[in-house]
């Protein structure tokens, strides 16, 4: 099996794994960075979101192959102490019920939100679209992306 | 039913205290037994120890507080608001409290579930006594140590003061207090002097799930854990004949492959009817990903057992079922047929909705390590007793050679009341003597389902003078039928002649409870039955539901479930916070009220139209659960059950063909999105009565009120799920 080498959380990780091992089960399997979750597998749920490069992508559908070199922030490493405006806007809402699809809400709001740091409604709403929530908190994940923009601003 | 009172505390047994060798006080409580009305009393109060309490408060020599939260946590907020009630008696501030999730107690097999919405209503007696004890303890052992007497002493914030004014803190009485005698008399506060309930409590894991540290099932791992990925019939009717696992083996990091299924099939009588009793394969590997890959990989040869039913089969089962004469009568009032024959007019419906998987967003996993001697569990299971009960049954161990550790749960829904796959992660670490986690894919999760079957039902109305003055519901499902308290749910006791019927088909599917089992459907069709009959009538949808409850007030009848009264203040609730009747040009409201899990709700949902297509842009929920213990996740309930009621009549639809479910992933099975859904506006009645659970009664009228709403749009009626198929060719008309 292969040597792979990506920075994660800002720390250069070596894995040795099948080129096929999509990042998720290299991040949960190999790296114990569970706060990724696993919901679909095949890009829909968006349980999975990291960044690569500052950009939301499902780790669940990247190979590790595909993104050797790569920068990538977890749930773990979006903020040192929880304090990124998005986990306080979490917090401060009281967003979560079961809680397991949260950590892939944030970090696609998290992105979103530095690219469009004064979103309207209806971008929130669009931004949003590809997580799913199945114990629909959705209007809490909208209201604490509106409140995380304005901690940002 | 009164919340303040002096009680004798006549249960005082199921408590016992103790000093901790580490400082500070423990008390234990068997929750189950405390809060069960039937509890017996254990034989020999002696021998019991601290392995017999599954619930425990902890006030170490600071004064910090731990509670043990007893029941599953599945996102419906217990581990939460359980506690509160325990800190609100016991007087301290919700910010000493630290919340730890209590293990299953093994050797008493109890109420240690999560399900039917009961958690709070079965625990709120208990949860104040056991707080109410603790504190008239630590008041005891205060007054001792000054040599006052008792009642002239208070507490707040987790300090006694006397009328000297002399002050001690909870920590400093504590080893005296574990030493007292648990006192018989204890006072329950007045709801008014509430500190704690009734304010909003944060989710206790909130700093955990935002930075993502490990807390559900999946994320569990132990030394020398292997995963396992298993193969199931691909359809039902269909049963392994054999297997080739050579690529499997193949495949980097597979340790091994197994045939499991005989563990299963020794319990089968327990087992049966919420599992498949069929052998399976398993792959060994040493990642998730080497197991599922290995999975793949492996080559099988499957056998027919059964018939291979298609959903046009159910159909047909269905209808030759309410068509038919073969029913069990499960309530009947008046004269039925005499009302129908004597009718002015008759109006019969036919509604019908198709199976659900869960889709709970963590798919369904467990960890095992299972030795001769010891057998440890760890993971997501809504009835722990239940798993633990059937893995001591097939291991042939004592319950106390068990021990199951419960994890939070990415959701629940119904699902994990089924511990089909604890009994797969036992047998495979039985089979390859290593701790093993099983992780099912969503496929997986998908396929091998305990689904919501597909049900009909046919009702029929008898209008004689402008009233309704016959009313008769049959049900058509599958494998199961109605529980017995809902033929005793409104319309029951409102109309003069009422018969409730249920007919049943068999089906090889493995079917089980849903959220709000069957009235997540029936109250759909019932709501929207009353609209039509309302429109029939002349009348308000809201007004005839309000005259027709006029007729259950005050009772006598023992076996009604539902308050008139209340049921008339949640409508007349959500009417006036929902400007019912008077909403902007363009603005078309639906209303459904709807009693169950011992909650009265009634919602009123707002649809417009967008390009062809009704969008629900807001739904207003009156709800009456008593005492609002935790109002910011009594919120969320609420808004995620209308939602996820919403999303399910619109879009839930699994079909089966040869056996074999048409969706398995969520590229085929669409579930809500954020752009689908509506605000949702929640209001709660005031009062002071005992508690009542939110995590399913916030669902059943969604569905309803949103076809009531898309009717006063489009004029179209829809009677069957899910509306999105109803509404294309409409669309396209219009669109």
């Amino acid at each position: 099996m292969p040597n792979y080498t990506i920075t994660v959380n800002n720390e250069s990780r070596t894995i040795n794994v099948d080129s096929d091992t999509p990042l998720l089960w290299v991040l949960r399997d190999e790296l114990n960075l569970v706060g990724t979750k696993f919901g679909c597998g095949i890009a829909q749920c968006g349980a999975c979101t990291v960044h690569i490069g500052g950009v939301a992508m499902r780790s669940c559908s990247l190979p590790i192959s595909s993104i050797e070199g790569e920068k990538i922030t977890t749930i773990e490493g979006l903020s040192e102490d929880g304090s990124h405006p998005v986990q306080e806007a979490w917090k401060e809402i009281d967003v979560p019920q079961c809680g397991y699809c949260q950590s892939g809400q944030m970090m696609t709001a998290s992105a979103f939100l530095k690219d469009n740091p004064n979103p309207t409604e209806e971008e929130i709403r669009q931004a949003m679209h590809g997580n799913i929530c199945r114990c629909a908190s959705y209007n809490r994940i909208e209201k604490a992306v509106k409140v995380a923009s304005e901690k940002m601003t | 039913m009164s919340t303040q009172n002096t009680t004798n505390l006549s249960r005082r047994n199921f408590i016992k205290t103790s000093a901790l060798a580490s400082g500070g006080l423990l008390i234990g409580f068997n929750l189950f037994q405390a809060c069960k009305p039937e509890a017996k009393m254990p034989v020999d109060i002696a021998s019991l120890n601290f392995n017999d309490f599954n619930a425990f408060i902890r006030i170490s020599d600071e004064g910090y507080v731990t509670i043990f939260s007893p029941n599953p946590e599945i996102g419906q907020g217990v581990k939460t608001s359980m506690p509160m009630i325990i800190a609100e008696e016991l007087n301290v501030s919700w910010d000493m409290v630290n919340v730890t999730q209590g293990a299953l107690d093994t050797k008493n097999f109890q109420r240690q579930v999560a399900g039917g919405s009961q958690s709070i209503r079965f625990g709120w007696d208990a949860l104040r006594k056991t707080g109410a004890t603790a504190r008239q303890m630590l008041i005891n052992a205060a007054a001792a140590k000054w040599g006052v007497d008792p009642a002239t002493c208070t507490a707040e914030n987790g300090v006694i003061s006397n009328a000297n004014g002399d002050k001690i803190g909870y920590g400093e009485v504590v080893k005296e207090a574990a030493v007292l005698e648990v006192p018989e008399d204890i006072t329950l506060k007045d709801p008014k002097d509430y500190k704690i309930i009734g304010t909003d409590a944060v989710n206790v894991d909130i700093d955990k799930i935002v930075t993502g540290k490990p807390l559900f099932g999946l994320d569990y791992k132990a030394e020398g854990m292997v995963y396992a990925s298993v193969l199931r019939p691909p359809s039902f009717g269909k049963k392994l004949k054999s297997f080739d696992a050579t690529k499997a083996k193949q495949v980097n990091g597979v340790i091994d492959v197994v045939r499991i299924g005989e563990k299963l099939k020794a319990i089968e009588n327990q087992a049966k009817g919420f599992t498949r009793i069929t052998d399976k394969v398993a792959v060994v590997a040493t990642s998730t990903w080497a197991a599922m890959k290995g999975k793949k990989a492996l080559e099988a040869v499957w056998e027919d057992e059964a018939r291979l039913e298609n959903t046009v089969d159910h159909d047909v089962e269905l209808f030759s079922i309410l068509d038919g004469k073969k029913f069990d009568t499960r309530r009947e009032d008046g004269n039925v047929k005499k009302a129908f024959a004597t009718a002015d007019k008759v109006i019969e419906r036919t509604y019908e909705s198709p199976f659900l998987p869960h889709n709970c967003m963590e798919p369904m996993n467990f960890y095992a390590d299972v030795k001769a001697d010891k057998i440890h569990l760890v993971g997501p299971v809504q009835t722990p007793q239940w798993a633990a009960g059937m893995i001591a049954a097939a291991y042939k161990v004592k319950p106390d050679q068990i021990h199951l550790e419960m994890t939070r749960m990415g959701g629940g829904f119904g699902r994990r009341l089924y511990g089909d796959f604890v009994l797969e992660a036992a047998e495979i670490s039985y089979a390859v003597k290593k701790p093993v986690k099983v992780v099912f894919s969503r496929e997986d999760d998908m396929a091998a389902g305990t689904y919501r079957p597909a049900i009909k039902y046919r009702i029929k109305a008898a209008l004689k003078d402008g009233k309704v003055n016959g009313y008769y519901l049959k049900e058509a499902a599958i494998n199961g039928n109605m529980y017995g308290l809902i033929p005793n749910f409104f319309p029951a006791g409102c109309i003069p002649n009422y018969k409730v019927d249920t007919g049943n088909y068999k089906s090889t599917m493995t079917t089980g409870a849903w959220r709000a089992p069957y009235t997540n459907f029936l109250a759909f069709a019932e709501q929207s039955f009353f609209k039509e009959l309302a429109d029939e009538l002349g009348r308000d949808h809201p007004e005839l539901i309000l005259e027709l409850l006029q007729n259950v007030k005050g009772t006598k009848d023992k076996r009604i479930q539902y308050s008139g009264e209340r049921m008339e203040e949640t409508i007349n609730l959500v009417l006036s916070k929902s400007n019912w009747g008077k909403a902007p040009e363009g603005t078309f409201q639906g209303f459904a009220a709807y009693y169950s899990h011992n909650t009265h709700v009634a919602e009123v949902a707002e649809v417009v139209m967008e390009k062809g297509m009704p969008k629900v842009k807001k739904v207003t929920v009156a709800v009456d659960c008593g005492i609002v213990v935790n109002p910011t996740g009594a919120i969320n309930q609420i808004q995620g059950g209308a939602i996820d009621g919403i999303g399910h009549a619109m879009y839930g639809n699994l079909t089966f063909k040869e056996g074999v479910p048409q969706a398995r992933n969520f590229d085929k099975y669409r579930l809500i999105r954020m752009q689908e859904t509506p605000q949702v506006d929640v209001h709660f009645v005031k009062n002071t009565k005992s508690p009542t659970g939110l995590g399913e009664p916030g669902l059943p009228p969604a569905g309803g009120a949103v076809a009531n709403a898309i009717e006063a749009a489009m004029g179209k009626r829809i009677y069957k799920q899910p509306f999105i198929s109803e509404l294309k060719p409409e669309s396209s008309i219009l669109g």
